[in-house]
C-alpha cells in the first residue's frame, strides 16, 4: 500500500517538475512547482513525519507560491518565448548538475548518525519532533530563526528606502 | 476490521457528510437572506414553499439550467479549474471535524468523524491556505480588470490574516498540548461552559482574533473586498456564471460553516454540553448519541447568525484600512496573547 503511494506521488512529483521546465507560462509553471510542493508532503507523510508534512503544505504550497503567483499576476508576466539556451549551459550545466546530485548522495548514504527512514514507519508525533528541537537542536534552530530575522530586517529596510525616494510617482 | 470493510466505512461517512453539508449550506443561504431580510425590515424569500423554505432548492436548479457562457478571453485550462480547487478545498476541510463523541457499532471506526488524524489543527490551516488558489486563478484566468483586482486582494489578505488566524490558534494548542482536534475538545470537557477554552481557558483575546481573521479568510463582509460590488461590480467571479459561479456560492458559505466548525472545537468545547455533568446523560441509547450532535449544530449555528448579523450591521472596510488593521492590531496582539498564555501555563 505504502509502495503504491510512493510510486503514484514520486510520479507526480517528478512530472510536476519536468512540466516546471517545459511549461513556457510562468502561472503554469508555478501550479507546477506547487504540485511538486504537494506530492512531496505526501512522501513525508508516507514517511511517518506528519508535521513535516502539514508544514511544507502550509508554508510552501500555500504561503510561498501564493506570493509567487501574486507577483506573476502582479507583473501580468506574458507567455515567454522558447529559445534553444546557450550552448555553456548544455555543455556545462547538466554534467554539472549531474556532479553536485552525485556527491550529495554519496554524502548522505555515508552519514551514519543520521539514521534510517522507511516507508510504513510509525508516526513521529510532533511533541517528539518539539522536544528535539528546543532540547538537543536548539542552537541550530535559534540560529536559523535568527537568519531569517535578519532577512526580514533587510527587507524591511530596502522597502523603507525605496519608499523614500519614489513618492513622487504616486 | 480488514481494509474493505474500513473503505466500505469511509465511503458511507463521506456520503453522509457531503449530503448534510451541501443541504447546510444550501440553508445557509436561505437563512442569510431571510434574517438580512429582517435587520434590513423585510420579509427575505418568502413565495417558494412555507416561509420560503424551499427557495434553495429552486435556486440550485436554477443555476444548474442557466446558460453556461464562458468568455473568449479566458485561459481556459484555469478557468475550468478554478472553481473546483474552492469547492474542492472547503469540502475536504470538513472531514477531519469530529461532530460528535467517539461513537462505534459493530466494529466500525469513529462514526462522527470521517479521519482522526493527529495534526487536525494543521489540516485545517493546509486546505484554508490552498483555497487561496481558486480565487487568485479565478480572478487571474477570467482576464478581466475587476476579476484580477479581486484576485489580487484576495492573495494579499489571505496571506495576511492566515498569520493571524494562525497564531490565535497557537494559545489552545498550548493548553491542549496536542493538535488533534477530538483530544482539544476532550481537555475542555471537564465542567461544561467552566472549561471551554474561550472561558477557562482563558482564551477569549484569542477568540476574537480568530473570529475576525476567519471574516477575512472567508471574504465575507466587513472584509469582502475581493468582491466589492461597489467598485469591482463581482469580484473574482465577475467573468462566471450559471454553474460555476454556484460552485463558488457554495464554497464561501461552505468556509463559513467550516469556520463555525473550527471555531466550535477550539473554543467552545465542540460537541460537549454548556452544562457540564448538571445534565445527567440521556438513558436512551439514540438519544445518548445524538445529544453531543445537537449541541455541535446548536454552537455551529450561533456562529453562522453572528456571522449574518455583522454582515447586515457594519460596512466594508477601506483597503488600506483592512491590512493596517490585519498586520498592526490582530498579529501584535495575537503574539502577546500567545505570551500570555504561555506565562500562565509556566507560572
Amino acid at each position: 500500500m505504502h509502495l503504491i503511494l510512493f510510486f503514484i506521488f514520486a510520479g507526480f512529483c517528478l512530472a510536476g517538475a519536468i512540466n516546471l521546465l517545459l511549461q513556457s507560462h510562468p502561472i503554469a509553471s508555478a501550479l507546477s512547482l506547487i504540485v511538486v510542493m504537494t506530492s512531496l508532503a505526501v512522501l513525508y507523510l508516507l514517511l511517518g513525519a506528519e508535521f513535516l508534512a502539514a508544514a511544507q503544505v502550509i508554508v510552501y504550497a500555500g504561503a510561498i507560491m501564493v506570493l509567487v503567483t501574486l507577483v506573476v499576476m502582479l507583473l501580468n508576466a506574458g507567455r515567454e518565448e522558447r529559445t534553444h539556451g546557450s550552448h555553456a549551459a548544455w555543455l556545462v550545466g547538466f554534467p554539472a548538475v549531474a556532479t553536485i546530485l552525485a556527491v550529495i548522495a554519496t554524502v548522505i548514504l555515508h552519514l551514519q548518525r543520521m539514521g534510517v527512514a522507511k516507508l510504513g514507519d510509525g508516526i513521529t508525533s510532533t511533541a517528539e519532533l518539539g522536544t528535539v528541537l528546543f532540547t538537543r537542536l536548539l542552537l541550530p534552530f535559534e540560529v536559523t530563526s535568527v537568519l531569517i530575522l535578519i532577512a526580514i530586517l533587510g527587507a524591511v529596510a530596502l522597502a523603507r528606502r525605496g519608499n523614500g525616494e519614489g513618492t513622487a510617482g504616486k | 476490521m480488514t481494509i474493505w470493510q474500513f473503505i466500505l466505512w469511509s465511503v458511507l461517512k463521506v456520503a453522509v457528510v457531503t449530503t448534510v453539508f451541501l443541504l447546510a449550506v444550501a440553508y445557509t443561504v436561505l437563512l442569510e437572506r431571510k434574517l438580512l431580510g429582517h435587520i434590513q425590515n423585510r420579509w427575505g424569500p418568502t413565495r417558494v414553499g412555507p416561509f420560503g423554505l424551499l427557495q434553495p432548492l429552486v435556486d440550485g436548479a436554477k443555476s444548474f439550467l442557466k446558460e453556461d457562457i464562458i468568455p473568449t478571453g479566458v485561459y481556459r485550462p484555469l478557468y475550468l479549474l478554478a472553481p473546483v480547487i474552492s469547492v474542492g478545498c472547503a469540502l475536504t476541510l470538513i472531514s477531519v471535524v469530529p461532530f460528535g463523541e467517539p461513537v462505534s457499532i459493530a466494529g466500525s471506526p469513529h462514526l462522527f468523524q470521517i479521519s482522526d488524524v493527529n495534526i487536525g489543527i494543521l489540516v485545517i490551516l493546509g486546505l484554508t491556505s490552498m483555497g487561496v488558489y481558486g480565487v487568485a486563478l479565478a480572478g487571474w484566468s477570467s482576464n478581466s480588470k475587476y476579476s484580477l483586482l479581486g484576485a489580487l486582494r484576495s492573495s494579499a489578505q489571505l496571506i495576511s490574516y492566515e498569520l493571524a488566524l494562525g497564531l490565535s490558534m497557537v494559545g489552545v494548542v498550548m493548553r491542549a498540548g496536542t493538535l488533534n482536534l477530538r483530544l482539544i475538545v476532550d481537555q475542555q470537557a471537564t465542567a461544561g461552559i467552566l472549561t471551554w477554552n474561550i472561558f477557562g481557558g482563558l482564551q477569549f483575546v484569542a477568540f476574537c482574533i480568530y473570529i475576525m481573521a476567519a471574516f477575512a479568510e472567508t471574504n465575507r463582509s466587513p472584509f469582502d473586498l475581493p468582491e466589492a460590488e461597489s467598485e469591482l461590480t463581482g469580484g473574482y467571479h465577475t467573468e462566471y456564471s450559471s454553474m460555476k459561479f454556484a460552485m463558488f456560492f457554495m464554497s464561501e458559505y461552505g468556509n463559513m460553516i467550516n469556520v463555525g466548525c473550527v471555531a466550535t472545537l477550539l473554543f467552545l468545547g465542540g460537541w460537549t454540553s454548556p452544562f457540564g455533568d448538571l445534565i445527567p446523560p440521556p438513558q436512551n441509547l439514540l438519544i445518548h448519541a445524538l445529544f453531543p450532535i445537537f449541541w455541535f449544530t446548536l454552537k455551529v449555528f450561533c456562529f453562522l447568525f453572528l456571522y449574518i448579523w455583522v454582515r447586515g450591521t457594519l460596512p466594508r472596510f477601506r483597503y488600506d484600512q483592512f491590512m493596517n488593521f490585519g498586520w498592526r492590531y490582530l498579529v501584535p496582539l495575537a503574539m502577546l496573547n500567545i505570551v500570555g498564555t504561555s506565562l500562565w501555563l509556566a507560572f
